[in-house]
């Protein structure tokens, strides 16, 4: 990692202290869970089977790596040319994102060794769940695909670099065509519990706002990274990178803002068609339009104004609220508004272990991209491969 | 579903589509086995003895419980179904009567669980039962997420090879002409097993017969389009723990719709995706066609005017040249002209 | 083949519409390249460069 990059400074510094902290309290309670069972770490009960490795790892991770196919979909099929530099670092986080939702799912998992199964020998297809399952898994392997020419370029693997590169029009299209799929159906997941979730989140609608919600999550991860490296790895960006960047910010900014004003307005329409105003006097109904208004429109007006007054620092702090507004609307429904009317001593809160869990396989991720970025053509081209893509 | 009928379908597609036309259409509506049994509780009868709840324990050889089966002290608080323990008798007073009410696996005709399982570990079988195949559980609880009366459990505390747990409905018990364990054991009567058709004769026949005991409801008759397992009691079903708001829609049904949008995007989206990249590709093409254009007519247009230029100046070139020589000739001529005067000149006199 | 359920009916159908789906996706891209391969620019070979 950095003393790599900068030998003259020492390895432990505060930064990598407290990764190092992290990922062996992660590691022992990896060991916990996997010979004590799932029950020995969390507070699940046979009221409630999922908690936040669903609610958190699983919905929020592949909202938040929706970044991949908006950004490729983008550059490649609507002809946005110009961020073509925010292609390679998007891929890259989608493919982190993706392969530690697989992961973190086989904590979660209780035969974890069977995952293929459904894939392989048992298929369930009146499932929702078969259906993300067979779309993560065949999304993972085109964002595999995808993310490889920056691994056979380091490695100087011509030939590779050819075939992976000479797929791209057809791996994007398939990666929208996946991505849709099951971003919406983990929104269908929860249709087959109209009784359990609370109706101002419930909506024949689920699978279409979490498909929509999706586009504004991956934008504005892709504005939230961009100003991230900017700042902390300016250095390994190159000419194009740095001249692409606020053209990146303020194109994403503006789209999120349309695709946060529509789904915005379906959501009401969800909301009328189901006849749940009612709902919004009661204090489930106040905790919505919080979510509603300072969670969605709120962001959806600050990117509408950054795009228009060209003020990427705006775009920056939208991208943050939108990204917190994603992860609430997930949380509300897989674990706040999930179960409403049991009694509050059989609701669930998570516990620590579980809660350290998902921080360490978080922590797990963002220590794998800073080694990336850092190793690998990802903020800038390989010198030998410059301008061929 | 068994693996083999699945490779089955792929391989017989064509002639089963044609075989499964009568069950194709929109307006075709499922019935469920017919002569399915099915279990009838009467809330009136049951006495809180907990019999139900030991025969249960012992014909699913369940590990032994803590608190043993004759002590009723148990039954003042509310308690659920766990992997350990496949039915439970709660008491809820109600105007300072108790009335008991048995929970267990409901055996629905169209079960959310099976239509969750990705795995389709679940089977609704002809006897009525539903039964779980541990062999095929990945373990993922979607099940108990999309159970609407919270039954299927998990055995939290196995590490390696922890089960989804519930009633079965004593299947194989069933197959053998046997009752169901805890239906043998009722002492009061208040479990009564039959065809479901049967029972539900029987509880409208109970309702028609007391109507000032039972009120006009048989819980499960409709209830997510139905239930192999139904109730009647003598107070509102909400008051003893049962939800009256779960609606009457099977639970196929709040998927199927959705789900058949997925195919109408794997069909659609590629057409539209690639359209939108042969239209932007053609946008480039056309753009750079045009700039190649402009390009060549600017090149034309440069060239024209060199060439113009170049005429001019030959032109010019040639018109000074040509004046100049013009002027040469002239000034030949003259010279011509003038010599020939001055030659002539004195030979004029001497000719004259 | 008689479905005595709305589950096994969806379980059939929905089995058949993956196929289905796997099939077409495959076939498109066939399809795509057979449309296009004598297009004189050739635009769904060339990748973007």
């Amino acid at each position: 990692m950095s003393h790599h990059t900068t030998p003259n400074k020492t390895f432990w510094t505060p930064a990598n202290i407290l990764t190092a902290v992290i990922l062996a309290i992660g590691l022992a309670l990896t060991v916990k869970r996997f010979t004590m069972g799932i029950g020995s770490v969390t507070n699940l009960t046979d009221d409630n089977p999922w908690g936040i490795w669903i609610g958190f790892d699983l919905l929020c991770g592949v909202a938040l790596a929706a970044g991949g196919y908006t950004t490729s979909a983008a550059v490649y099929l609507f002809g946005m040319k110009k961020y073509h530099s925010a292609v390679r670092p998007a891929i890259t986080t989608a493919f982190l994102g993706y392969a530690f939702v697989v992961f973190a799912l086989l904590y979660d998992l209780g035969r974890y060794y069977r995952l293929p199964y459904p894939l392989t020998i048992y298929p369930g297809p009146t499932s929702f769940l078969f259906e993300v399952g067979l779309c993560v898994a065949l999304y993972l392997t085109v964002l595999a695909i995808e993310f490889s020419p920056a691994l056979w370029e380091t490695l100087r693997w011509k030939k590779l670099r050819f075939w992976a590169h000479s797929l791209t029009l057809v791996l994007t299209i398939f990666g929208v065509v996946l991505s849709t799929l099951h971003q919406s159906s983990l929104g269908g997941l929860y249709l087959l519990a109209p009784s359990k979730l609370h109706p101002l989140w419930y909506s024949p609608y689920l699978t279409l706002f979490f498909f929509l919600s999706s586009i504004p999550a991956g934008l504005s991860m892709v504005i939230f990274e961009g100003g991230l490296s900017h700042k902390f790895l300016h250095h390994k960006m190159d000419e194009t990178h740095i001249k692409e960047a606020p053209g990146v910010t303020l194109g994403f900014a503006k789209a999120a803002a349309v695709v946060l004003f529509a789904y915005f307005n379906l959501k009401w329409i969800g909301v009328a068609l189901d006849n749940n105003w009612h709902h919004l006097a009661t204090g489930w109904g106040t905790w919505f339009l919080v979510e509603m208004f300072g969670f969605v429109l709120v962001p959806c007006l600050m990117y509408a104004v950054a795009a228009r007054e060209q003020n990427q620092k705006l775009a920056f702090y939208a991208s943050i609220v939108t990204v917190l507004g994603i992860v609430l609307n997930r949380l509300n429904i897989s674990l706040v508004a999930f179960n409403w009317q049991l009694p509050s001593e059989l609701r669930y809160v998570p516990s620590w272990e579980e809660i350290m869990i998902t921080v360490f396989i978080v922590t797990l991720e963002i220590t794998v991209l800073r080694i990336c970025l850092n190793k690998l053509p990802i903020l800038h081209e390989h010198p030998e491969f410059k301008g061929a893509h | 579903m068994k693996r083999r009928k699945f490779i089955g379908m792929l391989a017989g597609a064509g002639a089963c589509l044609a075989a499964s036309s009568a069950t194709a259409g929109g307006t075709h509506h499922f019935k469920g086995y017919p002569e399915s049994f099915g279990v009838l509780f009467d809330s009136t009868k049951c006495i809180g003895c907990r019999k139900c709840e030991a025969a249960c324990n012992k014909v699913n050889e369940l590990p032994a419980q803590p608190v043993p089966f004759d002590d009723l002290t148990v039954l003042d608080k509310r308690r659920r179904t766990h992997h350990d323990t496949f039915t439970v008798v709660n008491k809820y007073e109600i105007g300072n009567k108790p009335v008991y009410r048995k929970q267990q696996c409901n055996h629905c005709l169209e079960p959310a669980c099976a239509s969750a399982c990705f795995v389709g570990a679940f089977v609704k079988d002809k006897t009525g039962a539903v039964s779980h195949d541990a062999s095929k559980c990945v373990g993922c609880r979607y099940c108990m997420i999309a159970c609407p009366f919270e039954v299927p459990t998990y055995e939290y505390h196995d590490p390696i090879t922890p089960r989804v747990r519930k009633c079965t409905m004593c299947q194989p018990r069933i197959e053998e002409g046997k009752l169901p364990g805890c239906v043998e054991d009722c002492p009061k009567g208040a479990l009564v097993f039959g065809r479901r058709e049967d029972l539900l004769n029987i509880a409208r026949e109970r309702i028609r017969k007391h109507p000032n005991v039972y009120i006009d409801h048989i819980y499960g008759e409709r209830e997510m389009g139905g239930t192999s397992w139904m109730y009647i009691s003598g107070v509102p079903f909400e008051k003893i723990g049962m939800r009256e708001d779960l609606g009457i829609t099977p639970a196929p049904e709040l998927t199927s719709g959705a789900l058949s949008i997925v195919p109408a995007i794997v069909g659609l989206w590629p057409v539209f995706l690639t359209g939108a990249y042969a239209l932007t590709k053609r946008r480039d093409k056309i753009a750079e066609e045009e700039q190649h254009h402009a390009v060549a007519e600017a090149v034309a247009e440069a060239q024209g005017e060199a060439a113009k230029k170049a005429k001019a100046a030959m032109d010019k070139a040639e018109r000074e040249k040509q004046s100049a020589i013009d002027r040469e000739v002239k000034k030949a001529l003259k010279e011509a002209e003038e010599a020939r005067l001055k030659a002539e000149t004195p030979a004029d006199p001497s000719e004259q | 083949m008689e479905f005595m359920t709305l589950h096994d009916f969806m379980f059939w159908t929905k089995g058949m519409a993956y196929v289905g789906m796997g099939v077409g996706l495959v076939a498109f891209v066939a399809f795509w390249l057979f449309v296009s391969e004598r297009d004189v620019d050739k635009f769904a070979d060339t990748e973007e460069e």
